[in-house]
């Protein structure tokens, strides 16, 4: 995606937001709540990409940003009771960032080590790193622990959702580039080239992982004021492999299609939900004749990830090279 | 002191499991350079193949009893050996030259594959593993108590890692998987079989997994069909802290994971226990970043 794409993208997610905001109450819930997964898919998806896709890290840790980022969020929004509608949006905008910047200090933290890993190590390590903000959430007594957090306010909306993933969109697409970022697909293709050529790789790297960082934070306060509760083990290792497997679908560096794949695949556990609910199909006597395919559902997911892979090792979407594969 | 000793040998229990897990991780490694992240779900089919299989032992043996524990073992590894082939074979093969980013996202597509196949043929909820062996009243030696099966544990492990450093070491076998493991071009080019090689790499490691799934559940005795994720994840971390690709390594990683992890549960918090291995981890990589017996791989332009 070049700059000019993204900024269109950024104007056209924030302006379609708003007016879908206006009329969100004539949306089924359901629906609503399937749409800012989707946007914080795209948030975290997006993010990622600058990490794995444009700087050629490894990340496996991307959940527990989520979840320095939602927890920050929610305990700084709690703090308030019922606002109008100014303050709300106001104090939501402050906690998102707060959120955003907790997640960039983790971040940081996480980018350091890798100045001295490589590959599979980086993976293990950022994998670490995110189990370990589990385990200190699940000890935190203060933001409930292994119960959980409630947050009061569900102030997540349409507007917020997908103008903030409109700005990630527009902000790795602007950084990677811009005459600077080239740095990031310097590292990626070759980290020793690029070095020997007097780029910081050091920096590039950190900086990925603290930009990154910071938009999973975002999505985190997003998720956070959408679900209205939060568990620490909601954001395992799990959560972060689903994220992966958004970008490597979506085709490493390339945006589009990374946005693709996170619509795509937040949809699909719900299509199969859908069809499995389905009622009196022609040509089947039974009551349900999709019914199996909810029990099994999630067994076809990780089928369909290996047939994938094993057919379209590229991504799903991969049209024309990206700024990474040139 | 008692006390340390006490949880000493439990977390050398521990950790030997531990270290039986890692070294399916570290060999697939030193082979075929990949992560091979279905391997703790291998663990967990090992259990469940234990399982099932010994009420059917129980019809020909007496059970518990010794000889009946070690039918349902060799079977286990067996089955997984077999079931390790087979998914290399048709979801690890097929991208042999792809890259291996695109390899791990398969393995996770693969892991993920048999812990919901798990949960939907097993069902979700935690099952009884059946008493296979005989239980010994406790050992007390000088105030430490020991449990026959944290003995059985160790002999056993102690028995396995010997035979595997025999076929590694002194077998055809074994020389030529440590050939592919040094150079798979030219141990191609003198006439080793690499599929077979790598074919046999995941037998071993994924009966080794099956061993450490029974060994697990005989001291754990309840297995459901997502216990694998977690050992895998600290085996792993064993394995990359002993420096992966090496299997004294592995070996040696699972053993300091598991007494850590049980050291730190028994003196200070038992609820940040999972943490631990990935703490000890990232402070061993700062420090070494090949891992404690890991070489230093130069990269040439």
């Amino acid at each position: 995606m070049n700059f000019h794409h993204a900024k269109t993208f950024l104007l056209g997610a924030i302006a379609l937001g708003f007016l879908a905001t206006l009329g969100a109450n004539r949306i089924n819930p359901y629906w609503l709540f399937i749409f800012y997964d989707i946007g914080i898919g795209i948030v975290m998806a997006v993010s990622l990409n600058l990490i794995n896709g444009y700087t050629g890290q490894f990340s496996l840790g991307h959940a527990g940003f989520m979840a320095v980022g939602a927890y920050t969020s929610a305990i700084i929004t709690n703090q308030f009771g019922e606002l109008n509608f100014c303050a709300a949006n106001g104090i939501f905008a402050v906690a998102l960032l707060a959120g955003g910047l907790a997640a960039a200090l983790a971040g940081l933290l996480v980018g350091i080590p890798s100045l001295r890993l490589r590959g599979d190590y980086l993976a293990i390590v950022t994998l670490g790193f995110g189990e370990i903000i589990r385990v200190i959430l699940q000890n935190m007594d203060k933001v409930g622990g292994a119960r959980g957090l409630s947050v009061m306010h569900g102030w997540t909306n349409l507007f917020w959702t997908f103008g903030l993933a409109g700005v990630t969109v527009y902000v790795v697409a602007a950084l990677v580039n811009s005459t600077y970022g080239r740095g990031f697909i310097a590292v990626h293709d070759d980290e020793v080239a690029a070095e020997a050529m007097g780029i910081n790789t050091t920096k590039y790297k950190v900086t990925a992982f603290v930009v990154g960082a910071f938009f999973a934070g975002i999505a985190g306060g997003l998720y956070a004021h959408s679900k209205q509760f939060l568990t620490p083990g909601g954001f395992g290792f799990m959560l972060s492999i689903t994220f992966v497997v958004m970008v490597i679908l979506g085709g490493m560096g390339n945006t589009v299609g990374v946005i693709l794949a996170a619509i795509l695949l937040t949809l699909l556990p719900e299509g199969l939900r859908l069809l499995s609910g389905l009622g009196h199909l022609p040509g089947f006597a039974a009551e349900r004749p999709l019914g199996w395919i909810g029990d099994t559902r999630m067994i076809i997911y990780s089928l369909l990830l290996i047939v994938l892979m094993l057919t379209r090792p590229q991504g799903l979407f991969r049209l024309k090279k990206s700024a990474a594969q040139k | 002191m008692t006390e340390f000793l006490q949880q000493l040998i439990n977390g050398l229990a521990f950790g030997s499991i531990l270290a039986l897990i890692a070294i399916g991780y570290t060999m697939v490694y030193g082979i075929l350079r990949f992560i091979n992240f279905a391997h703790g779900d291998l663990f967990m089919l090992g259990a469940f193949v234990g399982f099932y299989v010994a009420p059917k032992i129980a019809a020909v043996l007496p059970l518990p009893s010794i000889t009946g524990a070690i039918a349902v073992l060799l079977i286990s590894m067996l089955v997984c050996a077999a079931l390790g082939v087979l998914i290399e074979r048709f979801a690890y093969r097929p991208l042999r030259k792809r890259p291996k980013l695109t390899v791990l996202i398969t393995a996770i597509g693969v892991s993920l594959f048999l812990e919901y196949a798990g949960q939907f043929f097993f069902g979700a909820a935690p099952k009884k593993f059946p008493e296979i062996l005989p239980v010994l009243p406790l050992t007390k030696i000088g105030g430490l108590s020991l449990n026959s099966n944290q003995i059985i544990v160790l002999t056993v492990t102690l028995l396995l890692l010997l035979a595997l450093r025999f076929i590694v070491l002194k077998t055809r076998i074994g020389t030529a998987m440590r050939a592919v493991s040094f150079n798979p071009e030219a141990a191609a080019l003198m006439g080793v079989n690499t599929d077979v090689v790598i074919s046999f790499t995941f037998a071993l490691g994924s009966a080794l997994a099956a061993a450490a799934g029974i060994l697990w559940s005989i001291n754990y005795p309840s297995i459901d069909p997502l216990m694998g994720i977690l050992p895998g994840l600290k085996a792993f971390v064993a394995a990359v802290l002993g420096g992966i690709g090496n299997l004294p390594g592995a070996a040696l990683g699972g053993v300091i994971i598991g007494v850590t992890e049980t050291l730190v549960s028994g003196y200070i918090s038992s609820t940040y226990r999972d943490a631990i291995a990935f703490a000890v981890l990232i402070l061993i990589l700062l420090v070494k970043p090949s891992g404690l017996l890991g070489k230093k791989e130069i990269e040439k332009v």
